[in-house]
């Protein structure tokens, strides 16, 4: 990636407050994602992903204190001043939930929550907001789009409320999108339909994308890059076919085998990762994956690795013993 | 249906024929389950799969008799658990059970672990608390748990992988013969939900149960499952041997379902042909097949004809005009 940065995360740390003590959720991590380009983050519940979302997002619960920079377009969405935050999220970076029916106001149609959206940045008259409107509708999919306007989300099905949270999105064209499990509330064959919208609004839109997701087999075919997280920190980062050729950390290695496989026999057993991740208000010593590691020896228990680089600069990890898989053909 | 009688080789423990399941909502009538057949033999995991609102759970709860069919049977060990009700009923009761999807919903958070585990025991006249300790800490200890940590605790103190497997200890504890999972793992994260799905592959083997394991994601139901049911808006589109079913499927739906699963290859590019269009509301089902609205092979036989299970392949039935395999 030699052109500039359209966001560049440095250095995030988010820690909460909680009554069992401070939980670090997300541990000092850095990323780049440039203009037009599809980053997945994966990783499992409590990983720190959806909080590293938010903290891109300035959305952070008012007791969680952030460090670190957020470099956005140019500018430092750390210590923007609210006003101009604003104006910012929703116009030129915007974001799609998992649940949209949380995401979606239930007491307001679906019209007045796109125009409201339209006039508030892209200061347009209501004869053409509305128009505006229908037209976004109709690009993500939903057949029917004036009468759409007139409904509540109550009256949509779950794919088609998902379709209006990202027209609402894709509505001021923004230059990042950032999808937080988009796909896992709904049923397959609609979450093969909503990534292949989404797949197709950012290439048409040159807009960058972070996908975030459980689900490797999600972002295997649909990203430019992976970071896989644990434990509030980026373990693994790599150009998508880079890593699923040659992951050299235990942890995606182990997140992967343990998917069933489509093509497995029945009754295969699954190569399960034992015991659970850790306790975020309790911080391990060392490799917070050492305890379920199958390679874990005396160094991952008392040191903590650093994210560093393999032999391409765009492949880094953070392992004492990284694995060299190989499969098929590497470079 | 004649041919379900050949469905299987084995001799079954559960015989579902012609199943129909409503609901009155509002008035208007949901076709939850429509003339739905199936049988599960002994020893076997049926896999149903399916997506929200296609009548899987409905199913599931209808063969409990936890809703009550509007027509056909459910013959457990030969008996139809349809006509008996009240101490008949909970007798045959005794001998099956049910996982669900949400492992903390569905235990008591007031209640220490041992307690809930000890209720069936207690339901079902196990009288000396001495008897029911021993048992509480025999299925714990099938399910990796260790007797004395988890007993005097509560739910909110363990994970949802754990809890899963309290769940599961608690449907073991009567040792039944038959259990109904439903969606056991989809709450789960990934690295838990192959230690749950290997604990009872585990349990199947320990204690000669069969299973009906319904879930939404088809990589998973093939994990577990002998034979793999398709359903979709309340009724069958396809049943046959797992293996078989996954390589050559018959049902434009299940190829469609096979189709739609995100691959972890980035070599495999996601097909861009998936269909438009969701399933239709179950309160007004299409006349004919009910697959036909989003089916690239539907004619007019599909809109005038509900198209009966039919044998496609050896051991594989398609509820399809026009299937993708031919009958050989």
């Amino acid at each position: 990636m030699s052109e500039p940065a359209l966001l560049s995360v440095e250095d995030v740390s988010v820690d909460l407050p909680t009554p069992r003590g401070n939980l670090r959720a997300v541990d000092q991590v850095d990323l780049k994602i440039g203009a037009g380009r599809t980053l997945g983050i994966v990783g499992e519940s409590g990983c720190g992903k959806t909080m590293l979302s938010r903290a891109i997002l300035q959305l952070l619960p008012k007791k969680a204190r952030l460090s670190g920079g957020v470099m956005f377009d140019g500018q430092d969405l750390v210590t923007l001043d609210p006003e101009r935050l604003r104006k910012l999220r929703g116009r030129s970076l915007a974001v799609v939930f998992q649940d949209p029916m949380t995401s979606l106001n239930p007491v307001l149609t679906i019209g007045t929550q796109l125009i409201e959206t339209l006039q508030e940045h892209l200061e347009l008259d209501s004869v053409a907001a509305k128009r505006r409107s229908a037209e976004l509708l109709a690009a993500v999919g939903i057949p029917a789009p004036e009468q759409r306007l007139m409904q509540y989300p109550h009256q949509l099905s779950g794919g088609m409320r998902q379709r209006v949270a990202i027209a609402i999105a894709l509505s001021c064209e923004p230059k990042l999108l950032i999808a937080d499990e988009p796909t896992t509330a709904l049923d397959v064959t609609i979450q093969a339909q909503i990534l292949d919208l989404l797949a197709r609004e950012q290439r048409r839109r040159h807009m960058a994308m972070i996908l975030i997701t459980h689900d490797l087999g999600v972002v295997a075919g649909r990203t430019d890059d992976v970071a896989v997280m644990y434990a509030g920190r980026v373990v693994e980062r790599a150009p998508t076919p880079v890593l699923f050729k040659k992951m050299h950390m235990p942890y995606t290695e182990a997140l992967l085998a343990a998917i069933p496989k489509i093509d497995a026999a029945p009754h295969t057993p699954l190569p399960a990762i034992s015991g659970r991740p850790p306790d975020p208000t309790r911080p391990i010593q060392g490799c917070s994956f050492s305890p379920r590691c199958r390679y874990a020896a005396g160094r991952c228990h008392r040191e903590k690795p650093l994210l560093a680089a393999s032999e391409s600069l765009d492949h880094q990890y953070a392992c004492f013993h990284p694995i060299q898989v190989t499969a098929g053909v590497c470079a | 249906m004649m041919q379900e009688t050949r469905q299987s080789r084995r001799d079954p423990l559960l015989k579902v024929e012609n199943l129909g399941v409503e609901y009155a909502v509002g008035g208007k009538t949901v076709h939850a389950v429509s003339d739905v057949s199936l049988q599960v033999a002994r020893g076997e995991t049926l896999g149903l799969v399916g997506e929200s609102g296609c009548g899987k759970s409905t199913l599931g709860r209808a063969v409990l008799q936890l809703r009550r069919a509007v027509s056909g049977q459910v013959l457990f060990d030969g008996q139809d658990l349809t006509a008996i009700h009240g101490e008949a009923l909970r007798r045959m009761r005794r001998r099956m059970q049910l996982i669900f999807q949400d492992p903390i919903a569905s235990l008591n958070p007031r209640r220490r672990i041992g307690d809930i585990i000890a209720e069936p025991l207690v339901i079902s006249g196990v009288k000396d608390p001495e008897r029911r300790r021993e048992l509480v800490c025999e299925v714990l200890s099938a399910v990796g748990l260790d007797p004395s940590l988890v007993i005097g605790r509560l739910p909110h103190e363990f994970s949802g992988g754990q809890c899963q497997r309290i769940c599961i200890a608690r449907a073991l504890v009567l040792n039944p013969e038959f259990i109904i999972c439903d969606e056991p793992v989809s709450a789960l994260d990934v690295s838990i939900r192959a230690q749950i799905l290997n604990l009872l592959e585990d349990m199947k083997a320990r204690f000669g149960l069969t299973l009906l394991f319904i879930a939404h994601d088809l990589a998973v139901v093939k994990a577990v499952s002998d034979r793999v049911a398709v359903m979709y808006l309340g009724r069958l589109c396809e049943v046959g041997p797992s293996e078989q079913l996954f390589a050559s499927p018959a049902h434009p739906y299940t190829a469609l379902l096979i189709e739609a699963i995100p691959v972890p290859d980035p070599d495999v590019r996601p097909a861009e042909s998936v269909p438009v269009g969701e399933p239709p509301s179950p309160i007004a089902p299409p006349s004919g097949c009910r697959f036909r609205t989003r089916c690239p092979r539907a004619d007019q036989r599909c809109i005038d004809e509900v198209p009966e299970l039919r044998p496609v392949a050896p051991d594989q039935y398609a509820a399809c005009h026009h299937p993708l395999i031919a009958a050989g």
